[in-house]
């Protein structure tokens, strides 16, 4: 991205700050204990979890901050906090 | 035409003559006046520009950055504890690169209160971002507003500016000021026309958040713009020079500097003084000269150091002191030398408005020639 002149931005630019890069643990979800309930993508304060076609939930690495919210509160503990090596 | 008139007066006449579209300051001491006769002149209807009235200096140059940003010529003045509440505000304007041109009537920092004249105020600016011009005279001051908004608003440049010119000393005295006419300000500078600005119907926000992917990249960016502000000031001082008879293309400006033995160094209204004793003491046979330092962001370094190859040695003089170090234009001064074998002293004088006399000049050269730096002129040290 190139840079504009007195950091100058038009609306929807925001998104390309990946802030994906300031994670620290990483949010793994596993499918064979989730009951699809979506709690994470409603606790979610990035916004960045998705529900795909079979009801399941998964982040979106790009922009996930690793907060681990979605892993303190999922009912089924089916999200898994793991340390990140970058 | 040459009008004798109060320094104050002189400089909200040339801002009057450079269009402003807005103007939002608040009053301080020795600025005020230059305030008061601009928010006459728009209710007045000599002026067209909204004059926007605030609670602090914190929201007038935030104000300011409304109104450039939404492509309006923009104007304010503070100074000492009025650019201090400014602080933070100077910095986004630099990084937001907004042209907006703004007078400082440069008197003391608190604590002690002073009301008197230094340069503290805005030497302590000095890292902000803004272009810094200071003026010797009345003459000098006015001009500097044409050729400030000039030089700030040019596309390789976009970076606001400073017109700096001595509290009381400059802006509370009467002098025989050239004034240019309408017609010749508007000729010298066109309408601002910012290729970018804030619209409703075409969404842009200025000086958003940059992570430190980029942030780096920015101050780099902002730097560079500083340092290539040089060739512009030049060519905007020549032009000025060209079409009113008064040459601003120099950075810096010598007096009897060729043969000179002792160079001083020294900006704003101590220039007149130290030509005055320069004169003295020329005809008593001593060689010594001035370097006067117009511009003091961007720093002409190269300029600085050119100027003063044939010295023998030189006294720099600060109306200013980074405490805990020297005065700003000495640190500046030992940088552009560094490397060559000439010495270079350093003398804090003038603070908070004592008087600079012939006397005090004489002292400088005195303790030059000594090989004694690094001290306060005038000290009273019955009192300490």
């Amino acid at each position: 991205m190139a840079l504009a002149v007195g950091c100058r931005a038009r609306p929807g630019k925001a998104r390309d700050n990946k802030t994906g890069s300031w994670r620290v643990f990483k949010p793994i979800f596993d499918h064979n204990l989730c009951s699809k309930c979506g709690t994470c993508q409603v606790i979610c304060p990035e916004g960045c979890i998705t529900e795909d076609k079979e009801g399941f939930f998964d982040p979106d690495y790009a922009y996930c901050k690793g907060c681990g919210m979605c892993s303190e509160e999922c009912p089924k503990k089916a999200i898994e906090m793991k340390q990140e090596e970058k | 035409m040459l009008q004798i008139t109060e320094g104050s007066m002189a400089v909200a006449e040339a801002v009057r003559l450079c269009r402003p579209q807005v103007v939002s300051a608040y009053p301080i001491t020795p600025q005020t006046h230059i305030v008061e006769a601009l928010a006459e002149m728009v209710a007045n209807g000599k002026l067209d520009a909204d004059y926007i009235t605030v609670e602090s200096e914190f929201s007038a140059l935030s104000a300011c950055i409304g109104a450039s940003a939404a492509g309006s010529r923009t104007y304010s003045a503070t100074t000492s504890q009025g650019l201090a509440l400014m602080y933070e505000v100077c910095f986004n304007v630099a990084g937001m690169r907004l042209p907006i041109v703004m007078t400082i009537a440069n008197r003391a920092m608190g604590a002690p209160l002073s009301i008197w004249n230094d340069q503290q105020d805005s030497i302590s600016l000095r890292d902000s971002g803004w272009l810094q011009f200071y003026a010797e005279d009345n003459q000098e001051a006015t001009d500097l507003h044409y050729i400030a908004y000039k030089v700030a608003e040019n596309q390789k440049v976009l970076l606001p500016a400073m017109v700096c010119f001595d509290g009381f000393i400059l802006s509370h005295t009467y002098e025989p000021v050239d004034m240019l006419s309408q017609e010749e300000a508007d000729k010298y500078l066109p309408k601002f026309t910012p290729k970018e600005r804030l619209d409703a119907a075409d969404p842009v926000s200025f000086g958003m958040y940059a992570t430190p992917e980029y942030y780096l990249e920015f101050r780099y960016e902002t730097d560079k713009a500083l340092k290539d502000a040089k060739s512009v000031i030049k060519a905007a001082g020549a032009e000025f020079g060209k079409m009113f008879g008064r040459d601003y293309s120099a950075m810096v400006e010598g007096y009897q500097l060729e043969d000179a033995e002792t160079v001083i160094v020294a900006i704003g209204s101590l220039c007149g003084t130290v030509k005055d004793t320069i004169d003295e003491m020329r005809a008593e046979g001593k060689k010594v000269g001035l370097l006067k330092i117009r511009v003091f962001r961007p720093f002409p370094t190269e300029d600085v150091a050119k100027a003063l190859k044939g010295a023998k040695r030189v006294a720099v003089l600060d109306k200013n002191i980074s405490l805990g170090a020297k005065g700003a234009t000495a640190l500046e001064v030992k940088d552009a030398l560094y490397g060559s074998s000439i010495p270079v002293y350093d003398y804090i004088i003038g603070l908070g408005g004592r008087d600079v006399r012939k006397k005090d000049i004489r002292d400088v050269v005195a303790l030059a020639e000594q090989g004694k730096g690094n001290q306060f002129i005038g000290l009273r040290k019955e009192v300490l």
